[in-house]
Parts: C-alpha cells; structure tokens; sequence
C-alpha cells in the first residue's frame, strides 16, 4: 500500500494542538481582552514600541511565529477532516485550500517579521 | 408462563433481500425475566413469535464476538445487555452500523475478515526453533505491552462505532489496527517491517481522526483508540526515518 | 445464483446520532476558532510592519465592542479545545508504568491540565512582570 504523507501535516497539527492547548486561552485572554480593556494588564502593554522591540527580538519572533504558523497548521488539518466528516467526497481540492492557507499564513508571517527587521 | 412476566415491546430492523426494497422496523412484545438479555428476547422471538428472524449468535456469555448489534442505537453485544435496562421503554435493535446488511441483523463480515487476515494476526518468530529448544520466552513486562490487545474477541463493535470506517471502508479499521498493534507490539514476532506498510497507508492509522468511540463500546476493555494513534507517533517516526540515507538509523 | 442483495445504510447526519459524536464535532469545530485567533495575530504582525500608523488602527479594532464579544467567544472555545485535548492525549500515548503500575488515562489528563494551567500562568506572572 502506497505510503501516506499525511506524518507532515499531522505533526504540524500535533504541536499546534498541544501549543493552543497549554497557551491558547491565556493568549485570548491577554491580547484580546485584558490588554484591549486595560484590564489586570497595562493597556500600553502591546502599544507600537514595545510590540516592535517584542518583534525585533529573535525570541519574540520565534514564539510569534510558533504561534502563527502552528495555529494555523492545527485548525487547518481538523477543518479538512471536518469537511471528509461533513460528507465531502473529492477530497484533494479541499486538501489544497486547506493546507495552502496554512502554507500562505506561515510565509506572510515569516515575511514580515523578517521586514520587521532585527 | 407465570403471571410475574413483564412484557417489553422489542423493535427490530428487517431486512429480507428477496422480499423488501429496504429494511423496516418490526415490533414485538417478549415477555421477560430479570435476568433476561436482550440476545435471549430475540431467541424468543424466533422460538416463539417469528422463526423468520434472523441473526447471529453463539456462546451467549460475551466471548464468541457473534451477537453485537445496535442495541437503543449503541453498539453493544446482545448477550451483554439485559432487557431490565430498557423496560419500561421499548428497545430497539438494528444491524452493526456501518456494515451492509445482509438479512435481517445479520451483517457482512467479509470485508473485516479480509482485512483481518492482511495483518498477519499471528507470531512470526524472528528464527525457526526445533521442539527441543523450548518455548519463547517473555518477560511479564513484556506481556504487559500486548495483553490488553490481544483480548479482542473480533465482534465488530468498534467498526460500529467508528464513522471513519462508515464514511470510508477502505480504512483498515480500529479492531483489526488493535490487532496489528498486538503483533507488532510483541517482543517474540519479526513481521513489523511488514505490517508498518499497512499502518503508514492513508487506510492504515492516517484514516483515523481519534474519535475515540471504537474505546468506549469495546466490551474487552481493547482500547483500539489507544492502539492506532500510539501508531501514528510509530508511522511518523518511520516517515521521517525513510528520508534518512539507507544504512544510517534503521 | 447468488441471493445476497446486501443493503448499504447512509452515512447522512451519521453524527447527529449519538452524543458522543455531537461532541466529537464541536472539539473538531474549535479549529475554526483557533483559525481565527491566528488570523487575528497574524494581521497584528502584518502591520506591525507595515508601521506605527497601520498597527495603531489593528490596535484601535481590537478594543471594539465586536472584537472583544468574539475574543470572549474565542476564549470559550479555546478552553474547551484545551479539555478535549488533554482528553485524547491519553489515547495517543504508550501505556506507561509507574511503579509497576499502569498510568490510569485521567491521570494523564490531569496532568496536562495543570500543565496548561500552570504554563498560563507563568505567562501572565512575567507580562505582569514586565507590565509594572
């Protein structure tokens, strides 16, 4: 039988899963409603300058882009199975747009961390 | 028959291929005893109400793997399940889902036999060895790691539970991917190159998106669930080492 | 001749039939969210390089009334992918012994819960931290 290449995408899926799993309620938490409300945290928190240093730091480019690009690999991998769940026979089209918004995410994030310069 | 019977009113699915377009659903009423099981309500029926009915049985004591139906929609071994659980209320009983249904709650097994018999369900030893060198032995920790496996009894009712079998019969399945995993998993048998084909396909573990059903209805205590994905961290890593030049790992 | 005519039942609505597939379809349904929160990120990102101006107006969207109701939406759904998570992680691990005992599967599972709880933690100490 023909050797499947799904290890890829399901590793991507994997540590995304267990990434959102450990900090993705706390990461909501924090940038969609504690900093936006300046509550518990400083509402300046994730203002340009501080979040252009974040950026420009390697580790903060690296967990930017850890969280981005793995996010993205997790819930597409789970859509495209939601979709052959939900009935939908032809599957390599969805595979495509699937794995290619994951695939767009992850280089659009690259990019403009790289722009955003060292 | 004494007056204490209660009666329970079983809803069955019929299926006549050479009379009904589709199947239909027949009701009868089974007077019952305590200690009835829902397989021994449709021994009643056959015996007593409607010889016509059809379906599979043996040992009546949940070892023979014959008897599993959707039982209230679960899919649950007959002899297993008792008709005190559903009285007052009717219990329906429909063919294993998943599976095309030959007559009546008799399902074809063909499909699960064939496959079963592509993982090479038995030991192949990494050597021949004469009578007078003994048996293989095994350590009880090596024991441990298969003998929850191996006490499938191939009733199907994972296969039951499990919509990506339903959606797509070409997945080896959870049953048949739990015995695989005894096999490959024993420290006596060679054959796991072998079988590692079959798990690494899209129809091998890939087709699974851990529903996790297949673990909850197994009345052994299998846990199929836990044996196909531990696999998918096996394929994976065989994935991954196949990029490696030839020589270098394994 | 043969007289088999097997009859194929369909997989339509297959899980609507069973709770525990209604389940099973909204932990799958939680990528959608976890889709949607990277999106939001990664647009913070996209114009944190495009500059001050156009990160400002990212910022501006995210106190808005609508962005905070779906970043509440988003928590709820992520918490919910954090405890059917750590409910299948069990599921895809070799059993371990722990003093010749196998690791019952709740206790895995508790584990990782706490590991979530504990790792969220220290990420809100240190912006705390780092906010004062």
């Amino acid at each position: 039988m023909k050797r499947s290449n799904a290890p890829i995408f399901w590793t991507l899926f994997g540590a995304g899963g267990m990434l959102s799993a450990l900090i993705g309620p706390m990461l909501v938490l924090i940038t969609g409603i504690a900093v936006p409300l300046g509550f518990l945290l400083p509402a300046d928190l994730m203002s340009y300058p501080h979040m252009l240093k974040f950026a420009q730091h390697w580790a903060g480019k690296a967990f930017t882009f850890a969280v981005v690009s793995l996010f993205l690999w997790h819930g597409v991998h789970r859509i495209f199975h939601s979709l052959h769940d939900l009935g939908l026979k032809t599957a390599t089209g969805a595979k495509l747009t699937c794995y290619g918004v994951a695939l767009l995410g992850t280089a659009l994030a690259a990019y403009s961390l790289l722009v955003i310069g060292f | 028959m004494n007056e204490t019977h209660k009666v329970i009113a079983i809803e069955v699915l019929r299926y006549r291929p050479e009379l009904d377009e589709k199947p239909f659903f027949q009701t009868y009423q089974v007077p019952f005893t305590e200690e009835m099981s829902v397989l021994q309500g449709l021994l009643y029926i056959k015996d007593e109400l409607d010889g016509t009915l059809s379906f599979r049985w043996s040992c009546r004591m949940a070892i023979c793997g014959s008897c599993g139906a959707m039982i209230d929609g679960v899919p649950m071994l007959g002899c297993h399940t008792f008709l005190r659980d559903y009285y007052p209320n009717k219990v329906r009983v429909e063919p294993l889902a998943h599976f095309p249904i030959e007559r009546d709650l008799v399902v074809g097994a063909d499909d699960f036999i064939g496959k079963l018999e592509r993982i090479k369900p038995y030991i192949v030893p990494k050597e021949p060895r004469t009578l007078a060198e003994g048996e293989y032995l095994q350590t009880p920790a090596q024991l441990e790691r298969i003998l929850q496996f191996s006490s499938c009894i191939n009733c199907m009712l994972c296969y039951a539970a499990c919509p990506q079998y339903g959606l797509d019969p070409a997945f080896i399945g959870p049953g048949v991917l739990a015995l695989l995993h005894r096999y490959n998993a024993d420290s006596r048998d060679a054959a796991r190159a072998d079988r590692m084909q079959l798990v690494n396909a899209e129809e091998g573990v890939w087709s699974c998106t851990a529903v996790g059903y297949c673990s909850e209805v197994c009345p052994k205590g299998v846990d199929p669930a836990n044996a196909v994905n531990q696999n998918k961290t096996a394929s994976a890593a065989d994935y991954f080492l196949h990029w490696l030049p030839k020589g270098s790992g394994k | 001749m043969s007289a088999r005519r097997p009859y194929i039942r369909s997989m339509d609505g297959w899980w609507r039939r069973d709770p525990f597939f209604i389940r099973y379809m909204i932990r799958e349904a939680t990528a959608l969210l976890v889709v949607a929160y990277a999106a939001v990120l990664l647009l913070g990102a996209i114009r944190l390089a495009q500059g001050e101006s156009a990160y400002e107006r990212w910022l501006a969207a995210l106190r808005s009334p609508w962005s905070l109701a779906f970043h509440l939406v988003l928590f709820a759904g992520l918490v919910y992918h954090t405890w059917s998570w750590f409910q299948i992680v069990p599921k895809t691990m070799p059993s371990i012994s722990v003093g010749g005992k196998k690791l019952q599967p709740a206790v895995i599972t508790g584990t990782g819960l706490v590991a979530a709880a504990f790792v969220s933690l220290v990420l809100l100490l240190l912006l705390l931290f780092i906010g004062s």
